[in-house]
């Protein structure tokens, strides 16, 4: 079976650890933040700027784990990996759909 | 819990992580800065007093390697401990910043669990830094403080050439009696006062103190030029301080102190006695007996200050020493030359 989009069981601990009120504030942040990384990704590669893309990679990968984005995560722990020849037009468009399942189900997520 | 209350810095460039880390450290009681690079946080760890920091390895500005090379270097922020924070793949960097002084280090995303263990066991490894470097401290010099903070508190041993000394107050339990408990509390403290600056003030330093009585060393665990004339030097101030107080007393309606002080030098064994956990510097030997027991006969003597050949034969003629004979103490096989020294 596949990752879900958001593992139920993994965001439900970070609600349980730090509290749901906070976890809302924690997505709005995410929500605001990676699209910035996702960018990044993007510009790093148009620049060939190999530093910048892993660092980038390695963001969007930690953040992801940190709510269950199990998928989302897995495609940036790849282009971590991997590196700029990792970044193929597909795999790029594949991390942008993912990505938006992910604001979908988080923005979708019980709240309070 | 001693460690909760604790201030902790967090340093990750990336905010979610930030935010994250900080109410994880908030829900443990623990109270919380966060900087968004090293540079930041150097400047934060330089204005504010911090416990702990917990620390990305990759950031912009200043990486968590250059921020560990720097907190070395920094003689106030030595022993701040670091908890590296780092992904997984990260092994190579981990391995670099505990080589790099780092306390220990934690996977992202962060387990409550681990985390709660490694900032307490972290915490309770500072505290007891802490404890130990401000016993050292009551009991020496800055400067002596500071040299057992560098060598690490080796607990070893080594063969030193030093003086001792040893005083303590004449007739102290029939004072002690004589008058209410915090009254005595409060004349040991102005007598250790005034010891401790005596002897502190020739480069001494007191290692212990039962009672009324201390012992101090001069010339270990730092080398100390002229050790035997600056304990001598010493000897006479204490002497003169306790004849200042007791007139002090005097005007008071109180008895005089009086003090009896025995110093001898020679060859002794010094090092860390004790455990990790406590642990205080001393010396052993031959030496250390024959000026416990100068001290002793200060009393049958008459005398304030009693010295041994050794430390007579470094005097100047400054500080005269008057021969009292040959004494046999307990336990020691030849009578050796006792001296007494006054103004």
């Amino acid at each position: 079976m596949a990752d879900p989009t958001i593992d139920p069981a993994t965001f439900d601990a970070l609600k349980d650890m730090a509290g749901a009120d906070f976890v809302d504030e924690l997505v709005g942040t995410f929500l605001e933040e990676a699209p910035q990384m996702i960018a990044d990704l993007k510009g790093a590669k148009a620049g060939g700027e190999a530093d910048r893309f892993r660092r980038a990679a390695h963001s969007l990968k930690s953040n992801s784990m940190t709510f269950g984005a199990l998928t989302l995560g897995g495609m940036a722990k790849g282009l971590e990996l991997g590196g700029l020849d990792a970044a193929s037009p597909d795999a790029f468009a594949a991390l942008d759909a993912e990505y938006a399942r992910v604001v979908a189900a988080l923005e979708g997520m019980p709240r309070g | 819990m001693a460690e909760a209350g604790s201030k902790i810095l967090i340093t990750d460039d990336n905010k979610v992580n930030r935010l994250l880390l900080s109410r994880s450290i908030e829900l443990l009681g623990h109270r919380v800065a966060s900087a968004e690079n090293g540079r930041i946080a150097l400047q934060k760890l330089r204005e504010e007093h911090f416990d702990l920091m917990l620390m990305d390895v990759e950031m912009p500005e200043m990486n968590g390697f250059e921020v560990l090379e720097a907190l070395s270097q920094d003689l106030r922020l030595r022993d701040l401990p670091v908890i590296v924070t780092s992904s997984l793949e990260d092994v190579t960097s981990v391995a670099r910043c505990i080589e790099l002084g780092a306390e220990d280090y934690l996977h992202k995303p962060v387990n409550p669990t681990l985390l709660k263990a490694r900032v307490r066991a972290s915490l309770e490894k500072k505290r007891l830094r802490d404890q130990q470097k401000e016993l050292v401290r009551r009991f020496a010099t800055s400067e002596v403080a500071e040299d057992l903070a560098q060598s690490g508190f080796a607990l070893g041993g080594r063969h030193v050439e030093a003086s001792v000394m040893f005083c303590d107050i004449r007739g102290f339990t029939s004072i002690a009696e004589s008058q209410p408990p915090d009254e005595t509390i409060e004349l040991l403290n102005t007598y250790y006062t005034l010891m401790f600056d005596a002897i502190n003030g020739e480069g001494g330093v007191v290692n212990q103190i039962i009672g009324d009585g201390l012992m101090a060393i001069f010339g270990a665990p730092l080398p100390l030029v002229d050790h035997a004339r600056c304990a001598v030097r010493a000897a006479l101030e204490m002497v003169d301080m306790v004849e200042m107080f007791s007139v002090e007393r005097a005007a008071a309606d109180k008895p005089p102190i009086r003090i009896g002080v025995g110093v001898a030098t020679g060859p002794l064994i010094a090092g860390y006695t004790g455990t990790q956990r406590r642990a205080t510097y001393t010396c052993v030997g031959d030496t250390v007996n024959l000026a416990a027991r100068l001290e002793a006969h200060t009393k049958k003597a008459g005398r304030g200050i009693l010295i041994d050949a050794n430390t007579r034969a470094v005097l100047s003629s400054d500080i005269a020493a008057t021969s009292e004979g040959e004494v046999l103490f307990s336990g020691k096989a030849v009578a050796v030359e006792v001296f007494s020294v006054a103004r």
